[in-house]
């Protein structure tokens, strides 16, 4: 079978599975009548199915050996993704909705404008600085939003409020990915091993201490640990699928972990993360701080092991107000164990791993430097996006503000997740593409 | 690069499985003690949500009911009848988490708690999940009766159905309001009301000393056990007589010789009973007090921290056996010592007497209907224990008779109906003819419908023959009438 074929049939569970969940949806809320529920939910899944065939469709004809899989794995987490915010709120799911067909236009466009993204090579600096500026902006005044103590947001009035660490995310992983395939030939050969631990050439050490610093500063500005701890591990796993040499690795996280732990005594919106994180349910703490990972927690207790069915979780108190804060968005990994319970979540994880998985498979596959550090770049920084925020929800690391990618309500994470799929189609597609497999035959 | 990619994807499977651990450590490796949490309002929330069901007396009066709230989507309570059914049925107010009575004793049929696997069930009918109405055994027409002829003064009154343990009657004053309670300032002006205590239900915590009407269990120890009969004259009637080296009276200061132990129980004969206490020994009442029910807590379906125990109390309050060297036995067989009894228990002996011997377990349940109007649970009648003979309550029915018909109980005299039953007159403060008149009885004598115990605290020079008697008499009156 075709790979193209393949990716269609791997489109099916996907609208079976956004048509169960919502027909489970409107049966929770009893408000629909036997009929309305098969017609509105079934709705939902042709226009969802409609829009997985278009996008089918220009694949099959702009990138015909594109990694099968990557497509039907994002379908099923936003698909997912979307019963849950439509769970929550309609009107959301509405906008959800609307994001995603945004989505799939820049996914085309990205597709189409890139075509030999190699070229983004020759702008790394202008897209390492952008990414950087885009960083600071939320610290800057009327634009900047501050959520939770965390510079995060843009304010776009009366469109959105913009991430932009969504988007940084693509240009700093580009920015390495072309950086060091230019550099690590040096960094390797003229390493020098210093009281048994490898050092890298000091020249070259250099701008990799400026990365390191940067991670920090990003720590200071944005006041996010989970989003610098995001960059900063990234930049990691490129050093080390670059150089193979995992001291570079460790002492970029005892570095990590020197600064972080300055920054967790010093700075006072880090200190109040890391002490809820220490204690999350504290009760002098619960009112204000530690509220929202202490209801993540209770969220997910009133899982257990199977949930309470879609629509089946307490999001409000009685009296309307919030009693899992932010559920479509930082919190919607605790939802969604509160609703389909540890299988669940586990299996929303499994989709992750094998999301990651292929990318990996793709920058196996990638014939040069770049497009192999490329793609490792773009699943690292993914996983641990998803590693950031499931882990900050589930108290393995304090909770911050970043989006489950394709699952969390948000325009931004949308937008930036799927130029991070094309990008991977594309390189996935020329790595496959029959002439370049024959070309690495004879080489 | 691709050792490198490989021990990346390595690493990065083991931050999933430490994501997988540690979801699953909060979903279930500790989400019990998570739910128990007190900070986690979800079960309260979930609990508001649900409608409750109402409390019916057993003629179908609502006493208790849900009414939607003001604010929010939640449910509220209302209690019709007020203060009429304070004590049984007591107060829900779950945002406080306080319950009591049979809101308390009955939650989970009324919260409608059920099987996992049931509302699994439900849940695919696409049921919400409602509470079942608890129906109940009192009777508002007699209950109103108590409550009134309590009025003013503090005391209790139970009367129950004796051949199956319905509650008919279950009254403390003075009461409180139901309806009040979900005012946290009223409830702590309630709770910290000492002098009148209105949230304490006098009926199953009151403690008192039961005074005369003891003499119809010392009297049951003395037929069951065959040391006497009812008329031979062995015991003496002659006052004073020296028990445990202190002299004991008479209360009408009569001597009255030789005497049987009917003569003895009509005319409430301290010196005699005491003599028969004595004879009889401490095993032997102990004995048969824990038959009638003493020293352990009433199974009534009533929350058992609304409740207590009868028996003799020892200095520190503490619950201590008849065998114990602290027991003046002579005095405890007149209802004096250290007895602390309850109204609930007196009117279980009389229930004992009135049913052959055979005590049934009282209760205020009778079924619970769900909320489509199925009976999905009938309490059914279930015997306790089995004090004494049917010969023995047969006696005892006979020489209450006499009470009534001749002695100390004349006031509870009706009209037709022939009640057997026994006063009592405890002296709480004897220098200032302070006391606490009791009466205990049943009626009708010869096909016992109805038992009943009742008290009232602090009357001053009150009789359980002048002040409980014609009260018990209202009462029976009421419920006989029906």
């Amino acid at each position: 079978m075709s790979a193209r074929n393949r990716e269609l049939l791997g489109l099916i569970p996907a609208s079976l599975l956004v048509t169960a969940g919502f027909a489970a949806v409107f049966i929770e809320r009893g408000s629909l009548s036997q009929d309305q529920l098969s017609e509105a939910s079934l709705t939902y899944g042709a226009i969802f199915l409609g829009l997985c065939v278009a996008a089918h469709v220009f694949l099959r004809i702009a990138l015909p050996h594109a990694d099968p899989y990557l497509f039907p794995l994002v379908a099923v987490l936003a698909c997912f993704g979307l019963v849950m915010i439509y769970r929550i709120d309609d009107t959301l799911a509405r906008q959800q909705a609307q994001w995603f067909v945004v989505g799939l236009i820049l996914f085309a466009a990205t597709i189409v404008f890139l075509r030999d993204y190699r070229k983004l090579e020759q702008y790394r600096y202008l897209i390492a600085a952008g990414s950087l500026v885009l960083l600071c902006m939320p610290r800057l005044p009327l634009i900047g939003a501050q959520v939770n103590g965390a510079y995060l947001g843009i304010r776009i009035p009366g469109v959105m409020v913009f991430q932009p660490t969504e988007f940084a995310k693509l240009g700093i992983v580009v920015f390495l990915a072309s950086y060091l395939r230019d550099t690590r030939q040096v960094l390797v050969v003229g390493a020098r091993r210093v009281l048994g631990v490898t050092l890298p050439p000091l020249k070259h050490f250099g701008p990799l201490l400026v990365i390191w610093g940067m991670a920090m500063l990003l720590l200071v500005v944005i006041r996010d640990l989970g989003s610098s701890l995001m960059f900063f591990g990234a930049f990691l796993a490129l050093l080390y699928v670059a150089t193979n040499r995992l001291s570079f690795v460790l002492i970029g996280l005892v570095l990590f972990g020197i600064g972080g732990w300055y920054l967790s005594t010093t700075v006072p919106h880090v200190i109040d993360r890391v002490d809820v994180w220490m204690d999350p349910l504290n009760p002098q703490r619960y009112q204000v701080e530690g509220f929202q990972i202490a209801n993540s927690l209770f969220a997910q207790a009133d899982g257990g092991l199977f949930g309470r069915g879609f629509g089946g979780a307490l999001l409000r108190t009685p009296f309307d107000s919030p009693l899992l804060p932010a559920a479509e968005t930082d919190l919607i990994y605790a939802l969604i164990v509160n609703e389909v319970g540890l299988v669940g979540a586990v299996a929303v994880l499994a989709t992750y791993l094998l999301f990651v998985q292929r990318g990996f498979k793709i920058a196996l596959l990638a014939r040069d430097s770049f497009s192999t550090l490329l793609a490792a770049g773009l699943s690292a920084v993914f996983a641990l996006q998803v590693f950031v925020i499931v882990g900050g929800v589930t108290n393995v690391i304090p909770l911050t503000g970043v989006t489950l990618p394709f699952i969390s309500y948000g325009g931004s994470s949308i937008l930036a997740n799927f130029v991070l799929l094309a990008l991977l189609l594309l390189v996935s597609d020329k790595a496959r593409r029959p002439e370049e497999r024959a070309r690495g035959a004879l080489r | 690069m691709n050792v490198a990619i490989m021990r990346l994807f390595a690493a990065i499977v083991v931050l999933f499985v430490i994501l997988v651990a540690w979801t699953s450590r909060w979903s279930v490796f500790e989400a019990q003690a998570l739910r128990d949490n007190s900070l986690d309002k979800r079960p309260l929330f979930t609990a508001l949500r649900v409608k409750r069901g109402a409390i019916r007396a057993a003629d179908g009066t609502v006493l208790a009911r849900s009414v939607r709230a003001r604010r929010g989507d939640i449910w509220a309570r209302d209690y019709p009848t007020g203060s009429l059914f304070g004590h049984p049925v007591g107060y829900a107010n779950l945002i406080q988490g306080q319950l009591s009575g049979l809101e308390r004793s009955r939650n989970d049929e009324l919260s409608g708690t059920t099987s996992e696997l049931n509302s699994i069930i439900d849940q695919l009918q696409g049921k919400r999940r409602a509470g079942n109405t608890v129906v109940t055994t009192l009777d508002p027409d007699a209950q109103r009766v108590a409550t009134d002829r309590l009025s003013g003064q503090k005391g209790a009154i139970v009367a129950l159905d004796p051949r199956n343990g319905a509650v008919k009657v279950l009254a403390s004053s003075p009461g409180y309001d139901p309806n009040v309670v979900r005012d946290p300032e009223q409830l702590r002006a309630l709770n910290t009301d000492d002098a009148n205590a209105p949230l304490f239900d006098r009926v199953t915590q009151g403690a008192y000393p039961p005074g005369s009407t003891f003499k119809v269990v010392t009297a049951a120890a003395a037929l069951d056990s065959g040391k006497v009969t009812p008329d031979a004259p062995v015991l003496d009637g002659n006052t004073p007589r020296i028990v445990s080296g202190v002299p004991l009276r008479n209360d009408d200061g009569v001597s009255r010789g030789q005497i049987d132990l009917t003569e003895a129980l009509t005319y409430s004969v301290n010196t005699a009973f005491a003599q028969l206490g004595e004879q009889l020994g401490k095993q032997t009442m102990d004995d048969y007090m824990r038959r009638f029910g003493f020293y352990s807590l009433p199974p009534l379906d009533y929350p058992s921290d609304q409740m207590v125990a009868s028996g003799e109390r020892g200095p520190r309050g503490r619950l201590i056996p008849v065998t114990s060297p602290l027991v003046d036995v002579g005095r405890m067989a007149i209802g004096q010592d250290k007895l602390a009894v309850t109204p609930l228990q007196m009117a279980m002996v009389a229930a004992a007497v009135a049913n052959g011997g055979t005590l049934m377990k009282p209760r205020l349940t009778d079924k619970v209907v769900d909320p489509d109007g199925r009976t999905i649970k009938t309490i059914e009648p279930q015997e306790h224990s089995k004090p004494i003979s049917e010969q023995t309550a047969e006696q005892l029915t006979q020489m209450m008779g006499r009470v009534v018909d001749e002695g100390t109980g004349t006031a509870v005299q009706l009209p037709g109906i022939d009640v057997a039953g026994k006063t009592g007159t405890a002296e709480t403060n004897p220098a200032q003819d302070i006391t606490q008149p009791w009466f205990i009885a049943f009626a009708p004598a010869t096909d016992p419908q109805i038992a009943i115990a009742v008290t009232v605290e602090n009357t001053q020079n009150g009789f359980g023959g002048t002040v409980a008697a014609p009260i018990a008499r209202d009462v029976l009156a009421s419920l006989l009438d029906g």
